[in-house]
């Protein structure tokens, strides 16, 4: 792909994905779902050039970084540029890679280039080695509970707190430190 | 879990479980670092007896001023630190303006003097305690910066844990100078900034061991 073409392909993704995530946070769940979805597919790419001797790291990181961005989504500022956000969440979560875990491989290409964040796509999900299943099984109650409820079996934080006897603001802080709780594992290796 | 499994679930219910505001827990910070070190002060330093009569010149202001211009800026460095791909701009410059400003403050001070004074407008009375009780005065601060980053989602984790020891040196600096009683501006240039950059490294050792997410 040359530069031009690349560029245009990166200005088209930047605002759509800008105004998915924009809706989104305004609560519109199916364009979050779809700025997810997109994302991940440039996540995986992005990653895949850039820890090729490490073909199993790549899923690992693309949901570890979803999970990131999901737990921080907050800290997007709507005057700054979407792509820049993104790259430096995705970059920090590279080095992290390598500087916390001490990961014996190397980074194949550079992850300075900002633009690169979302200039592929990857659908070719391989599967992660990490299990969020599992992790979420062995939460707590009180985040478990929430979770299962509301994240994964859709009912309203209403309907979670009726179900478990939980108030409706404990049903939605569990959600969020719970997210946060699988976040600390998943960077823990646990 | 597959990854579009992840998605969905991420998805599902975000509407209602919005999770935190940026930054939520910065006034809270702010507001227990500065007056759990106010309290520190009157217990165990003193408020300085002739405040009054000191607070009507200017020396007293400029003296205070220099670390809430350095506290602002620390304050928005930590900010744009905690934001990804935010960058810092000139705020870097900012933080470096007023303690430059002090420096030339204290030349102007020595060279106006006989040499024979110098000692005694460099070390005043307390220049052995003086760094000391700023960095014991910055300690709440320290602890609610780190708190608040903890919350926010910093990239580049020394700079970010520095920039936290910046600001509660700054808030150690201007709650010690309600104590202070020394006055000369080469004393302040000095031991007020070596007090003030005291946590900075301090933060960028503990940035990457705290502030990972």
């Amino acid at each position: 792909m040359d530069r031009s073409t690349r560029e245009r392909q990166w200005n088209s993704s930047e605002a759509r994905l800008r105004g998915l995530l924009m809706a989104g946070l305004a609560g519109d769940e199916g364009a979050y779902l779809s700025f997810l979805r997109e994302l991940s597919g440039h996540l995986r790419a992005f990653f895949r050039h850039r820890v090729a001797g490490m073909p199993s790291e790549v899923e690992d990181l693309v949901q570890e970084t979803l999970l990131a961005i999901h737990n921080q989504r907050h800290s997007y500022d709507a005057g700054q540029p979407l792509t820049a956000w993104l790259h430096a969440i995705a970059k920090y979560k590279i080095v992290d890679l390598y500087r916390f875990r001490s990961s014996h491989g190397a980074v194949t290409a550079s992850i300075d280039d900002v633009e690169a964040v979302l200039a592929f796509q990857d659908r070719d999900a391989e599967d992660a080695r990490i299990d969020v299943e599992g992790m979420l099984a062995t939460l707590p109650d009180h985040l478990r509970l929430p979770i299962v409820l509301v994240k994964l079996q859709g009912l309203s934080v209403r309907e979670a707190a009726e179900a478990t006897g939980m108030s409706e603001s404990a049903v939605k802080v569990g959600v969020h430190r719970g997210l946060k709780r699988l976040a600390a594992w998943i960077r823990e290796g646990k | 879990m597959r990854t579009d499994d992840l998605v969905l679930m991420l998805a599902t219910g975000s509407r209602h479980a919005g999770g935190d505001a940026f930054g939520r827990r910065l006034p809270v910070a702010l507001a227990a670092g500065t007056g759990i070190a106010i309290l520190q002060m009157t217990l165990f330093l003193g408020i300085r007896p002739d405040l009054g009569s000191a607070a009507a010149g200017a020396d007293f202001w400029i003296k205070i001023a220099v670390p809430c211009a350095l506290m602002a800026a620390a304050l928005g460095l930590v900010l744009r630190l905690g934001r990804p791909g935010a960058r810092m701009g000139p705020l870097p410059g900012l933080a470096a303006m007023p303690v430059a400003l002090l420096w030339c403050l204290a030349a102007v001070s020595l060279f106006g003097a006989e040499p024979a004074r110098w000692p005694k407008l460099l070390l005043g009375e307390t220049w052995a305690v003086c760094p000391f009780l700023i960095a014991f005065l910055a300690a709440p601060m320290f602890v609610s910066s780190f708190w608040t980053l903890r919350d926010l989602a910093p990239v580049r984790l020394r700079l970010a844990g520095a920039a936290a020891g910046l600001l509660s040196g700054a808030t150690g600096a201007v709650v010690y100078s309600l104590h202070c009683p020394e006055m000369a501006y080469p004393f302040v240039a000095t031991w007020y900034v070596l007090g003030m950059l005291m946590p900075v490294p301090l933060g960028a050792y503990l940035g990457p061991r705290l502030l990972r997410w």
